[in-house]
């Protein structure tokens, strides 16, 4: 669903959640931001097709993790903006455990066998 | 965007780009207005930076097209998150109550009213007159008169909570309600007259569309909700259907076991439990077709598929044969009432087709359609003029009002139709026209119902 640059697909997939629910974590924002803020964090280096985040956050919101509103940017177009739900930041936390566990996993591998990694 | 570039076609050309593109990304229904909003607004901003860059419009353009991504996986996607639009172009608010909650909300609302209709059918036998007959129950006349009034302010109650309906429209509408409700007990109806029967027909029609009010959130500008309230209600009816044929069955069979061992008690119970019976299928199908929704939106145009040819088929044979048969004794008051019914029926199947439409292109079915119409038209006419002949023959009487304003209406309707299907399928319209043309003449059939309520019984 995600087309990386340098990461695999699925693993691309796989962060695509986590990824969303922690920026809006931060605070309430809107497409672009989300791909702007994903780029920057990333240095460039997750590269998403930037038209299925959209879904990807619809879909987020029918599980009950976001919830949207209209609002209006700047030049007075009608904008839709995500803020995270109790039950998104409770997923989050149990996302972000997840990966804590597979880096860490991952890490104490290649820490041994690959020390110039510093994972 | 700045219009004095040196190159001044430049914004036309970008604002033509953008169009076709967005365009391009609806095609497939299964992206709404909203989402193409975003889509676009997403889009521009992109354009907006990359320019900003220093890249030219073109570039700027191309670039940020493909960093959305290909249209047809796009769409896709969008497909697969919105499997519900495959048919349906839902920009509905989604309930926030949890899905959980909502089958007790659910029930609540249609045990609420069932007990009311209960309550009040126990306080219409137990009074002096029972001059009305209901299911089989003889009851005071007020009973029947109100029964609307006891179960669809329920329903439109029910989705003005669920879809959390701001304060305003819905104070609105219980003002309205309320107003129905003072004129139909107010004014002194003779039971059985003719203004009692135009009401008792007309105010279900008037608090249908109290609910179809509720069921949009009170958003009544929006085209697309109302789309959505013609289309629920036609999948309610579907549902209503199915439920009533299931609650017959039942009926029947309980009738079949139980009247051997207790005859008299039977008749009874069944007279007392079938009005509440009646009264929570409504909220019940109601809840059916949003929580089922994949089930009926699937069938309701595959009926109207069916529907549709047969009819025209129908209406076409009953149109030549009515004009070579020259109707002198042929319309009487029962045949007028029977083709209201037939043209009410056509009208729905047609507004049916129009919102399963699938695609923009006119197609066969639009041809098909346009055929219907226009035999529907001509039985139209024949009925205004048979009508107009009874109001010159026996002069103006309520009904005659009622039934003649209804199918002027049904002929400004039907002929509009006619018209921007023909611009559809000689390529000079767009599919949306003929929608937007049924949707815009919503609020002029709840005019006319409202009319018929509260202006037409003190005339008469």
């Amino acid at each position: 669903m995600l087309a990386p640059v340098n990461i695999d697909k699925d693993l691309v997939a796989a962060m695509a959640t986590p990824l969303v629910l922690a920026i809006l974590a931060e605070g309430t924002s809107y497409g672009y931001a989300i791909l702007k803020r994903v780029r920057d964090a990333s240095a460039g280096e997750v590269q998403w097709t930037d038209g299925m985040l959209y879904p990807l956050l619809h879909r987020l919101e029918r599980l009950g993790y976001l919830v949207t509103e209209w609002g209006v940017s700047d030049e007075g177009r009608r904008r839709r903006y995500y803020r995270i739900t109790p039950a998104g930041e409770a997923q989050l936390a149990d996302q972000r455990r997840q990966w804590e566990t597979a880096t860490r996993t991952l890490g104490g591998i290649w820490g041994r066998t690959l020390p110039a990694m510093g994972v | 965007m700045n219009a004095t570039v040196s190159n001044n076609n430049e914004p036309t050309t970008l604002e033509n780009s953008i169009a076709q593109w967005r365009a391009a990304v609806m095609k497939g229904r299964s992206v709404d207005q909203a989402d193409a909003d975003e889509l676009e607004s997403h889009l521009r901003e992109q354009i907006a930076d990359l320019e900003a860059a220093g890249l030219s419009t073109d570039e700027a353009f191309s670039i940020a097209v493909r960093r959305l991504g290909k249209v047809d996986e796009l769409t896709a996607e969008y497909a697969r998150v919105h499997g519900d639009r495959m048919w349906k172009q839902l920009v509905t608010p989604r309930a926030d109550v949890e899905p959980r909650l909502s089958i007790p909300m659910m029930l609540a609302f249609a045990a609420l009213a069932a007990v009311l209709v209960q309550v009040a059918r126990i306080l219409a036998t137990s009074g002096g007159d029972y001059s009305a007959q209901l299911f089989g129950d003889s009851v005071a006349p007020w009973f029947p008169r109100n029964l609307s009034f006891l179960v669809l302010p329920v329903l439109a109650a029910y989705f003005a909570i669920v879809r959390r309906m701001p304060r305003v429209p819905a104070i609105v509408l219980v003002a309205i309600v309320a107003v129905l409700v003072l004129v139909v007990n107010l004014y002194p109806f003779e039971l059985g007259s003719n203004t009692d029967q135009i009401v008792w027909i007309h105010l279900p029609v008037a608090l249908w569309f109290v609910v179809g009010v509720a069921y949009a959130a009170g958003d009544v500008q929006s085209h697309t909700k109302r789309m959505d309230v013609i289309r629920f209600t036609g999948e309610w009816i579907i549902y209503y259907a199915l439920i009533a044929l299931g609650g017959g069955v039942l009926l029947a069979l309980t009738f079949a076991v139980l009247t051997p061992i207790a005859p008299d008690v039977i008749d009874d119970v069944v007279t007392a439990v079938l009005p509440s019976g009646v009264a929570a299928a409504t909220v019940v199908a109601a809840w059916l077709v949003e929580a089922k929704k994949s089930v009926v939106e699937n069938l309701a145009p595959v009926l109207t598929a069916i529907f549709t040819p047969l009819f025209a088929v129908m209406l076409v044979v009953a149109a030549v044969g009515y004009l070579i048969t020259t109707v002198d004794r042929g319309f009487d008051r029962d045949l007028l009432a029977v083709f209201d019914v037939l043209l009410l029926v056509v009208l729905g199947l047609v507004v049916y087709g129009i919102s399963a439409r699938s695609s923009g292109a006119a197609g066969v079915m639009d041809v098909i359609r346009l055929i219907a119409v226009v035999a529907a038209i001509v039985l139209d006419i024949l009925v205004l003029v048979a009508m107009f002949a009874r109001i010159g023959e026996y002069g103006f009487t309520a009904t005659r009002i009622a039934a003649l304003g209804l199918n002027l209406l049904l002929l400004v309707n039907l002929a509009g139709t006619a018209w921007f299907t023909g611009r559809l399928l000689a390529a000079r319209g767009p599919a949306a026209r003929l929608e937007r043309w049924q949707t815009s003449y919503l609020p002029v059939f709840a005019a006319w119902v409202l009319v018929v309520i509260v202006v037409l019984p003190p005339v008469f």
